[in-house]
């Protein structure tokens, strides 16, 4: 393996190296120290920031599952599957219907769905709260579901499209040949064969649903509807004293996500290369 | 959502033409034409759900933005251009606006320049093993939620149990102990700095796998000609990473006129306003003095300056597609 750029001297080296590993310190300690201060008590809390807890023990835990972490945490894992669904699917048809399938003003189409990346949530919000009012979706796993897809959908298709334009035409005329309805030749045939883009998008797409704030903030409210990330700040405000509690509720907000990242680091990688790089 | 089911056959021949009658046009086309149609609906759902969810809502704005509107009474009425007025003299609008550059320049620096740097630095090493542990390590902030992150930095820097003024004290530092999100004068960039931590793993990991794309043959031809490391980035990695510098020049800017998640877990705009960006100032306007109006306009404000970082990629693209 020759190495890109290597850093001559021991005087450099030790530099770089102390550089590399001082960066690793101030990422590793604050998570740590929020992993820690989930198994503390508040007088532990305030005494020493850095003294490790006296006892170890799920307290803590327990405390903000049954403070509400429980509801969060099944929203946004229904949220986040189902939008994951929505989008993937939606976004699979499109990019299969723009670059599969022979449909008048295909050019136009294509621009109006990936022109969708040019647009900021933010942008529509005020509109949006109006029409779910209007709708009666405020305040319901629909709104969230609905946002989700929306507006991951030029994103999405973007990925999938470009991936699909580089399939070969004779995979068509292959499946044609077998009688294959273009239904079945979607199915069967141009998926599977976009498995390791789709595999990038839907991990992309897990990081935003986990993730999301804005919308969740704005089209929620109460424990029974809110995600994790809206969740937690009520928990912050609400339990506002008890600061043990919201870190083990941090925690479990924030695992779910480090897991999935160390489990399949490979695609993970990929799919966010993918997500920017093309 | 499942209603589409497009079942024609993949390049069928025309049935006119299967059941033996002679190929004529009249009979033809139609045909034809309606099969195009039908060809429509694999793209119909995308289609509208982006028209009602995210195209009609942007036009909708900027209707809303002409208005003096209060959503709980119900009362909407037309001011023209009275909301863009108010906002060029609301002083507030101005530091927001200008919250969102600083963000976008301390973002440029770190997340985009320092990136560059340390990827470059982490691909120059020998262990796979050691490049790889760094990339993921760096990564996982950007993992974990900018809510997760963002509280937990607001207990880092919390005054009393805070991480940080502690970490001072210790190292002999306890005069520049203060109340980082407390005070107007540090709160802005504490808030930035949390997002530089969260951030800058990710744009790592990026240009490194840019930089895993050069062909080492070029590196290795460099050291021959004996061309010391530095020069080796600015004549190699930098030019050849050129592409991913300019798509994450535009993601960065882009993001920075978004912000709003970290902002609003830790300081909620204040004290005194003077974290506030534009998305908060929006959300405050809108949702706190139910002034939907004067938030409309502010959302075109944000929609004016994203779009046109966009189109001035869309432009950069073409032009670059004809050099080629």
């Amino acid at each position: 393996m020759v190495t890109r750029l290597s850093f001559a001297g021991t005087v450099g080296r030790v530099f770089v190296w102390s550089f590399l590993l001082c960066l690793v310190v101030v990422v590793v300690y604050p998570l740590t120290w929020m992993v820690l201060n989930g198994f503390k008590t508040n007088a532990e809390l305030f005494g020493n920031p850095f003294a490790l807890p006296l006892q170890w023990g799920w307290d803590n835990y327990a405390a903000a599952w049954n403070r509400g972490v429980s509801n969060y945490l099944t929203t946004s894992i229904l949220v986040t599957v189902t939008s994951t669904i929505a989008t993937v699917f939606i976004s699979a048809w499109a990019a299969y219907g723009l670059t599969r399938v022979n449909i008048p003003l295909s050019r136009t189409w294509a621009a109006v769905i990936l022109g969708g990346l040019m647009l900021a949530p933010t942008v529509a919000l005020v509109p949006l709260v109006k029409m779910f009012q209007s709708m009666g979706l405020y305040n319901t796993f629909w709104a969230l579901l609905i946002l989700y897809t929306a507006f991951r959908i030029p994103f999405t298709t973007f990925l999938i499209r470009a991936y699909m334009i580089d399939l070969p035409r004779e995979v068509d005329e292959a499946a044609e040949v077998d009688g294959a309805s273009r239904w079945t030749a979607f199915w069967r045939v141009i998926l599977p064969m976009c498995r390791p883009i789709i595999i990038s998008v839907v991990i992309l797409h897990i990081l935003f649903a986990w993730n999301e704030y804005l919308f969740a903030m704005v089209f929620t409210s109460g424990t029974e509807m809110q995600t994790l990330p809206v969740g937690l700040t009520s928990l912050m405000s609400k339990h506002g004293t008890d600061y043990p509690v919201v870190f083990a509720g941090m925690v479990i907000a924030a695992l779910p996500v480090v897991v999935l990242f160390f489990a399949c680091q490979r695609y993970f990688i990929k799919g966010l290369a993918d997500g920017i790089g093309k | 959502m499942l209603l589409t089911q497009p079942s024609e056959r993949v390049g069928a021949v025309p049935v006119a033409q299967a059941a033996g009658t002679p190929p004529g046009r009249r009979v033809r086309l139609p045909r034809r034409g309606i099969r195009r149609l039908a060809g429509l609906a694999w793209i119909l759902p995308a289609l509208v759900v982006l028209a009602v969810f995210v195209y009609l809502p942007l036009v909708q704005n900027l209707g809303f933005s002409t208005m003096e509107w209060d959503i709980y009474s119900g009362s909407q009425e037309f001011i023209g251009a009275d909301n863009y007025a108010k906002l060029v003299r609301d002083p507030i609008f101005w530091s927001s606006l200008g919250n969102n550059v600083l963000y976008a320049v301390i973002s440029l620096a770190f997340q985009v320049f320092g990136a560059i740097v340390l990827a470059a630095i982490i691909e120059g090493i020998r262990s796979d093993r050691w490049r790889r542990s760094l990339r993921a390590i760096y990564f996982v902030p950007s993992a974990i939620s900018l809510t997760v992150a963002g509280l937990l930095f607001y207990f880092i820097y919390e005054p009393n149990l805070g991480l940080l003024n502690h970490v001072l004290e210790q190292i002999g530092l306890a005069a520049w102990a203060q109340p980082w999100l407390g005070q107007e004068s540090t709160a802005m960039v504490a808030v930035i700095a949390m997002s530089q931590w969260q951030g800058f793993g990710y744009s790592t990991l990026l240009f490194a796998v840019a930089i895993q794309r050069i062909p080492s043959e070029l590196y290795e031809a460099a050291a021959i000609d004996g061309i010391g490391t530095i020069r080796r980035f600015f004549t190699i990695t930098l030019p050849l990473v050129r592409e991913m510098t300019g798509l994450m020049i535009i993601v960065t800017i882009s993001g920075a006129f978004q912000v709003f998640n970290e902002v609003m877990v830790m300081t909620s705009g204040g004290p005194n306003n003077s974290t506030q960006v534009l998305g908060t100032w929006l959300y405050r306007n809108g949702f706190v003095r139910n002034d939907f109006g004067y938030a409309a306009a502010i959302a075109t404000v944000i929609f004016v300056v994203t779009l046109a970082i966009a189109l001035v990629q869309l432009w950069i693209n073409r032009r670059r597609r004809v050099e080629w």
